[in-house]
């Protein structure tokens, strides 16, 4: 009941982006598949919602409030993942008392499926990262980290791919330059690659080798830098790739009402959104798929 | 679902049985995180002993303070202001000194870095958060005593009572010019290393202190200025920091 209500509110309330390609419908509901991907960014250690004399964010938040919403999604749609775009250590004395273990041990209990690494990650170094990393029941994806030459060799996949109800998922993680950001003694060995190579590189091995229905990007690069539009962000990557459906971003802090749509590099829309910080909001994404129906350039109908 | 439209699925699934799976659809939206959600509870519950430790930690008493101390008490140097500076100096020296052999010479911070009060009362671990919520840490820098120089004329120009501890006098006139500068009682010598320690914030050239760099060495010395806060006030029974002559302005 209440999906229903979500969905008519939503229509009600959005704009229909473009709609592309035939309208099957009519013919074959039974065959639409539902994947929802849920996902949060820079919680920064905030596991108890904001006090009731908070400034700015009163009553807001709070992981046990965030498992509740989280469960009655899931139990709506099974074909559920819930993702992190990093920057979930420090911020509360939580994480200065333990180090982020809290952090970890609360996702794994919400079922995170995924996560990808912050700057502020490093913030009780590497090898204070890699000491948490027992606590994590889920994984963590960083394609353009190589961690090669640190403890967390091997704890960092360049992507994961998830099957759900018969569609394949691709997801890969970018991270943010550490040079100038983090301490080196913090991130050491940590190699850093350009964001935009690596991403074309994912996207091609996802979506062509892999052969992946849903492309991923979770991304620390930040939203965009208008002061700095050169810098790489998730709007220049949208722009500068092909075959993402989707870039979770954070590190900017950035509270998008909603998703932005932008034009990859061959005029394709990609979705681009992040929910700001603190675990103020959780971002909902639900991606409807038919077999086999032909979609034009265009794309699907996006609704925001 | 007439004959027909099946007829014509029919066709329609044979022409395109190729093609993969495809996005028809796509509907994004922001869910807020407010107290309209219950509670999970059996999160509560894990959470609760985490919270019940971290709490009474911070609510723990490490010290007293005679009176309440703010960042505004004074026009170029203050209680509170000085009291940093110097914890930093004492606590940041002893790390230095081990791993160096080396002295600090003195220690530069900033006034908007003090984040909070202290309260007239007991002093807590929550204090030392309060005072200090971020993680800056502890840099200490090799710059010649011509840095030194160009950080008394920043220091003159600011007006403000960015602290400094108490092994630096800096005295203005009443127009505001430097009028005598001095490191451990001595005169700043523009060719003599001086060993400065500062946060990592002002280091990188926050509130415009651009005289760090370039420098002879840099230590990273790992220790916050909260830990250092914290290290430091569990030493004394009392806080009792006093404004003093180490920076001034003449009034004639």
């Amino acid at each position: 009941m209440k999906r229903r209500q979500f969905i008519q509110k939503s229509t009600a309330a959005t704009a229909l982006a473009s709609i592309g390609g035939l309208s099957l419908q009519s013919f074959s509901p039974s065959k639409t598949k539902k994947i929802t991907i849920l996902h949060t960014n820079d919680v920064h250690s905030h596991i108890d919602p904001f006090g009731p004399d908070d400034g700015r964010n009163a009553n807001k938040g709070g992981v046990a409030r965030r498992a509740t919403l989280v469960d009655s999604i899931r139990q709506d749609n099974p074909n559920t993942l819930l993702l992190d775009a990093g920057d979930i250590f420090q911020g509360t004395p939580y994480f200065n008392y333990y180090g982020g273990e809290l952090e970890f041990k609360l996702m794994s209990m919400l079922k995170y499926d995924l996560a990808t690494i912050g700057n502020h990650d490093f913030d009780n170094g590497i090898d204070g990262l890699y000491a948490q990393i027992p606590h994590a029941k889920f994984d963590f994806v960083s394609a353009n980290y190589d961690f090669s030459n640190t403890v967390m060799d091997t704890h960092v996949k360049p992507y994961k791919i998830f099957i759900k109800d018969g569609i394949k998922i691709g997801v890969f993680g970018l991270g943010i330059k550490l040079d100038g950001l983090v301490d080196k003694n913090m991130y050491k060995e940590t190699v850093y690659h350009h964001p935009i190579e690596i991403a074309q590189d994912m996207s091609r091995i996802l979506k062509e080798e892999q052969g992946c229905d849903l492309v991923i990007c979770l991304s620390h690069i930040g939203y965009y830098y208008k002061n700095a539009p050169d810098k790489v962000s998730d709007i220049t990557l949208a722009r500068a790739t092909k075959d993402i459906d989707l870039i979770i971003g954070g590190h900017t802090h950035t509270f998008l009402p909603k998703p932005t749509i932008e034009k990859n590099s061959i005029g394709k829309n990609v979705l681009v959104n992040q929910v700001g910080a603190y675990g103020l909001y959780l971002g909902k994404i639900d991606f409807y798929f038919e077999p086999g129906k032909k979609v034009s350039s265009e794309g699907a109908s996006i609704i925001v | 679902m007439t004959i027909k439209h099946i007829l014509k699925l029919g066709i329609l699934l044979l022409i395109f049985s190729c093609a993969s799976t495809k996005i028809s659809k796509i509907e994004g939206k922001r869910l807020e995180i407010d107290d309209t959600l219950k509670p999970n509870l059996a999160i509560e519950n894990f959470i609760k002993p985490y919270r019940e430790h971290v709490n009474k930690n911070m609510d723990s008493v490490i010290s007293y303070a005679k009176e309440t101390y703010t960042k505004t008490d004074g026009d170029y140097n203050t209680a509170i202001g000085n009291l940093m500076a110097d914890a930093v100096y004492t606590e940041s020296n002893l790390v230095f000194n081990k791993r160096t052999g080396k002295d600090i010479d003195f220690v530069l911070l900033n006034h908007g870095g003090i984040r909070s009060i202290i309260s007239k009362g007991n002093i807590t671990i929550r204090t030392a958060y309060e005072i200090m919520p971020f993680e800056n840490s502890v840099i200490v820098t090799a710059i010649k005593g011509k840095q030194v120089n160009e950080m008394m004329t920043y220091l003159s120009k600011s007006k403000r009572a960015h602290p400094v501890s108490n092994q630096l006098q800096l005295v203005l006139d009443k127009n505001g010019a430097i009028s005598s500068a001095t490191v451990h009682g001595e005169p700043i010598d523009e060719s003599k290393t001086y060993y400065v320690a500062t946060n990592d914030y002002l280091y990188n050239g926050g509130d415009g202190m651009v005289f760090f760099k370039p420098n002879e060495n840099t230590y990273v010395l790992n220790y916050k200025i909260r830990d250092v806060l914290i290290d430091n006030f569990k030493k004394k029974d009392t806080l009792n920091p006093k404004r003093d002559q180490r920076f001034i302005q003449l009034k004639d």
